[in-house]
């Protein structure tokens, strides 16, 4: 187990350093430098003063070293817009896109799995049908659109629920959080659908292929000539059993979730990080943008990680294998 | 004398593809009395897993028994009701099947997987379950089974995992077991052992067998009856030391020649010529005849099964008589 | 044996019809009534992409033909000059029915434009992966899966970031984000397809590499590789409108149905809601009969599924 803890955490690292190159390379050698990391409105001494304290005139190796040596200490740059650190302005943001991406899981997860069993059970009913054609639609319905049909239906022709903001937060372990209040998860409530209408459609899908693999093993057919209950055939030997790559591939969404939150985040005005980097984007505030960059892509490399562990701990098969390594 | 234990009777069970009707089995009838061993043999594809399914009622769809009785203790499973049925599974009626490396559900624990079992038919503790399957599991021979029973199947050689489930098929001491080839996947010292306890197991709680197998061999050291399948029928059946010594059907005879054995040593191993035929839309007639070294006109029609020697059935227009040689 | 029909009767049945592997296909594919309406919707919507500029009522890009008296009228409503704006008409007082019709053409030309290239150039890199294996198959490999387990989105982002908008990095950031799916595809399928004995046979002839590689193992992906090229044609106009929507996309000049919906966006609030909606609704028919086109393709052409 240790053994294996230490080769995926070597192998996370791997590649935080790869993308650390990729995002460097991406901006100091693709993009101008000079365009990407001065404000556009300086003038020219300032510009050449900025050059030489960010050190543009030394060779690429060096200036990727100098980046990654104030990357590490915490050091991405400072906002143009904000005039802040981009680094404090992503992590100010973060808890509120957690807080939707948590909330798009936990919907997907709560109605994917019930639709998805009910599908792979009875495959030909048309109910099951009906789930089936739902989840193509689900794939297929672009998220920016049906934010728009949401707002347009819930908030401005029924006024049930508010079209934007994260509404009232409440504060825990010090951050603000609105799903503690009634009138944010009003208002999360739209979002929170919105991003997690895709995922519904990927679990319903996740779960039907595996409960219709599932019931064609051996132990299922087992399981039903040692005398037990449909219900318990279904609900332990089948569930358990599909319940790790549904697990494993939900926890890994967590980070697509988060990144394709940018768009529902724009549909709604959800102030999180993913509309401070279309924001970024859109005004050019590209110290912003590479913090929000190198941060996502260690979030990615972190959920992987977990999603690793937690996935060797749920399969005993994989768990003794990582121990006799 | 006591009611059999088992009475099949005309079974049918076909499978409704998209392609066609498969009549995996067809007009199939035999009867195992209590405390007897039938072994059940047949190539691969000849339907003798289906008539052990039919007889749990686990046929799954596009399948379904069309036809025929199965009377259990006098009672017709074909027509009881799926909960009268599933009070019997796992309890009266236990079955093993072939693969060890796949019965044992790979993320349940051997003792969750045991006492599921206990308690789907007797309303016990949960403790009394666990001594339950704590005793069964050594009186199929695995030691320290205490920490045994803590353990994923995964832990398992195949050996002891069969093992496992012949201890599972035996928690409710059932009056039927159908052994769908459990030692088929097993090397061949383990395979001797699971034998000879199940034989001795059998013989001591008066349980019946159903022992499937395309190893000759095995029935021969095992089982009292025979009853050998092809294309979704039985052929021959009867006495199984009769039928090996002298069979009567030239199918049987055929498989008797392809077997190794001692008095035939340093002679050619005989196969049986061609392949076993599909079994969807199955021309009218013997359906060996292909094979057939005695096949002629007559066999054209169909073969009804019939009692050519006291005990001894056969479904064969020319069966070899004893006097001739055999697999001619 | 003595009689050899027989053998023949018995033989018979395990013989499958006759018919050519196309006939088959089209056969299969036609199974699905769906499926079918799926084609025939896109070959509509594929029609009208390509003809616009002769059957839309109106040029919305033709400044000389707006009107902006006919601004935000509602659906159904006579314009000043005296055609009927079906789908009404946007703050500029272009018609929508048209604006769509013209945004269609742009959608599928970067979706299916991008589709191919990245096509091309990741099935060319799935070959070269799955015939010279060692360190060229590694490297590839390792730079697919790299990618394939960060988010589309996620990706393109990052290009866009890199270079910029534009129609041309929207094609560049669709091609960066799908080459992987393809190169994938193709690989997996070559290497089993590798040891079969034909290829060997071909090794055996000394045939040049480029004509197994694309006479031989090629052909043999094909069927995979059109399963993932629909989805992703579907995928790619999805991904565009969203970046198009997100003002990352194509310029305002050549407005593709996400800028469309975008633009909507400001009066919907106030209960204009065709703007938006009606441009939606054209992407979303879009990509769900791509997407049952796909999903019947993908159960016809795979072998693992056919029983
Ligand atoms: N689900 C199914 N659909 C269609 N046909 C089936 C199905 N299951 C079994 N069959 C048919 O039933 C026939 C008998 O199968 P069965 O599994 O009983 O054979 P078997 O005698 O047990 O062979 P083996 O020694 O390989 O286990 C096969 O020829 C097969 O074609
Ligand atoms: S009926 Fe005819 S073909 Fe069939 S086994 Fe007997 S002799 Fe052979
Ligand atoms: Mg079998």
């Amino acid at each position: 187990m240790t053994v294996y803890l230490v080769r995926r955490l070597l192998q996370a690292l791997l590649v935080v350093f790869a993308m650390s190159v990729i995002v460097f390379v991406g901006v100091y050698a693709i993009g101008d430098p000079v365009e990407i990391l001065i404000s556009p409105d300086a003038d020219q001494i300032e510009r050449e003063r900025a050059v030489q304290s960010l050190g543009l005139d030394l060779p690429l190796w060096h200036q990727y070293l100098v980046f990654l040596g104030n990357a590490l200490q915490g050091d991405l740059g400072r906002s143009f817009v904000f005039n802040e650190p981009a680094l404090k302005l992503i992590l100010q943001r973060m808890p509120a896109t957690l807080e939707l991406a948590f909330g798009a899981m936990f919907i997907s997860i709560v109605v994917g799995l019930p639709l998805g069993l009910y599908a792979g059970l009875r495959p030909n009913s048309p109910v099951s049908k009906t789930i089936m054609a739902g989840s193509i639609l689900g794939f297929s319905l672009p998220t920016f659109w049906v934010g728009l049909m949401l707002i347009m239906v819930f908030a401005v022709q029924l006024g049930w629920l508010p079209s934007t903001g994260r509404g009232e937060t409440a504060t825990f372990l010090g951050v603000q959080w609105s799903f503690l209040t009634l009138n944010g998860l009003s208002h999360m409530a739209m979002p929170a659908i919105n991003l997690a209408l895709f995922k519904i459609s990927l679990v319903i899908r996740l779960t039907r292929a595996g409960v219709r693999e599932t019931m064609l093993m051996d132990y299922v057919k087992f399981a039903r000539a040692k005398g037990l209950s449909p219900a318990r055939v279904t609900f332990v030997h089948v569930f358990k059993n599909i319940l790790i790559p549904v697990v494993t591939v939900v926890g890994l969404e967590l980070g697509s979730t988060i990144a394709f939150s940018v768009v529902t985040e724009s549909v709604f005005a959800w102030p999180g990080m993913g509309k401070l980097i279309i924001d970024s984007i859109n005004v050019l505030d590209r110290p912003v943008i590479v913090a929000y960059l190198m941060i996502i892509v260690l979030m990615f490399i972190t959920i992987n990680l977990i999603v690793d562990l937690t996935y060797s701990l749920l399969d005993p098969r994989v768990r003794l294998e990582g121990k006799g390594a | 004398m006591a009611a059999p234990t088992l009475e099949v009777r005309n079974l049918r069970t076909h499978f409704f593809t998209r392609a066609g009707v498969v009549k995996a089995v067809d007009d199939v009838s035999f009867t195992v009395e209590r405390g007897k061993v039938l072994g059940l043999v047949g190539e691969s594809g000849s339907g003798k897993s289906v008539t052990g399914f039919s007889i749990i009622g686990l046929v799954d769809p596009p399948g379904r028994v069309v036809g025929g009785q199965i009377l259990f203790q006098g009672r017709d499973l074909a027509r009881i009701s799926e909960e009268e049925m599933r009070d019997l599974r796992g309890n009266r009626i236990a079955m093993i099947f072939q693969d060890p490396m796949m019965t044992l559900n790979p993320v349940l624990r051997v003792d969750t997987q045991m006492i599921e079992t206990v308690l789907a038919h007797k309303k016990v503790s949960a403790e009394e379950a666990r001594q339950r399957a704590r005793d069964t599991l050594g009186m199929v021979g695995i030691p320290s089974p205490d920490e045994r029973l803590k353990s994923y199947p995964h832990q398992f050689s195949g050996g002891m995992r069969q093992r496992v489930a012949i201890a599972i098929a035996l928690l409710h001491e059932p009056d039927l077991i159908i052994a769908d080839e459990p030692t088929t996947a097993l090397d061949v010292t383990i395979q001797g052992q699971i034998l000879a306890e199940v034989q001795k197991l059998a013989a001591t709680t008066g349980t019946s067998l159903i022992w499937i197998t395309h190893d000759l061999s095995v029935v021969a050291g095992l089982a009292d009856d025979i009853a050998v399948m092809y294309a979704g029928r039985i052929v021959e059946k009867g006495d199984v030391s009769a039928v090996l010594d002298a069979p009567l059907h030239p199918y049987t005879s055929g498989l008797i020649g392809s077997v190794p054995s001692r008095n035939k040593r340093g002679e050619p191993l005989r196969q049986i010529p061609g392949m076993t035929p599909s079994l969807l839309n199955l021309p009218p007639g013997c359906a060996f005849r292909s094979r057939c070294p005695r096949a002629a006109e007559a066999c054209l029609a169909e073969p009804e099964i019939r009692e050519l020697l006291p005990g001894r059935q056969v479904r064969c227009f020319h069966p070899l008589s004893e006097t001739s040689e055999q697999a001619a | 044996m003595s009689d050899a029909t027989l053998n023949g009767a018995a033989a018979a049945p395990r013989k499958d019809r006759v018919e050519t592997p196309f006939r088959r296909f089209v056969s299969e594919f036609m199974e699905s009534r769906i499926a079918v309406l799926g084609l025939i919707v896109f070959t509509i919507i594929a029609f009208i992409a390509i003809f616009a500029p002769w059957i839309a009522p109106q040029n919305p890009y033709d400044l000389a033909q707006l009107d902006i008296m006919d601004g935000r009228m509602e659906p159904g409503t006579v314009g000043g000059a005296g055609f009927t704006f079906w789908l009404g008409t946007d703050d500029q007082g272009r018609d929508m029915l048209s604006g769509i019709m013209y945004g269609l053409r742009i959608s599928l030309t970067v979706g299916a434009g991008s589709a191919l290239i990245a096509c091309i150039v990741g099935a060319s890199l799935g070959l070269l992966a799955a015939y010279a294996g060692g360190r060229t198959d590694s490297v590839i490999m390792r730079v697919v899966d790299l990618q394939l387990s960060f988010p589309s989105i996620l990706v393109a982002l990052m290009i866009l970031a890199f270079l910029g908008k534009g129609i041309m990095n929207v094609v560049i950031a669709l091609v960066i984000v799908e080459w992987a799916y393809y190169a994938r595809t193709v690989r997996g399928t070559a290497l089993v397809e590798r040891r079969r004995e034909y290829i060997e046979a071909a090794q055996c002839l000394a045939l040049p590499t480029r004509r197994i590689l694309f006479r031989h193992l090629l052909p043999n992906c094909l069927p995979p590789l059109i399963v993932v090229a629909t989805m992703q044609v579907a995928r790619a106009i999805a991904l565009e409108a969203t970046l198009s929507f997100l003002g990352l996309g194509v310029p305002i000049t050549e407005p593709s149905l996400g800028l469309l919906i975008a633009n909507g966006y400001e009066y919907m609030l106030s209960g204009k809601y065709w703007i938006s909606f009606y441009p939606g609704i054209a992407l979303l028919i879009t990509i769900v009969s791509i997407n049952l086109v796909g999903d019947q393709l993908r159960d016809v052409l795979n072998p693992r599924l056919k029983k």
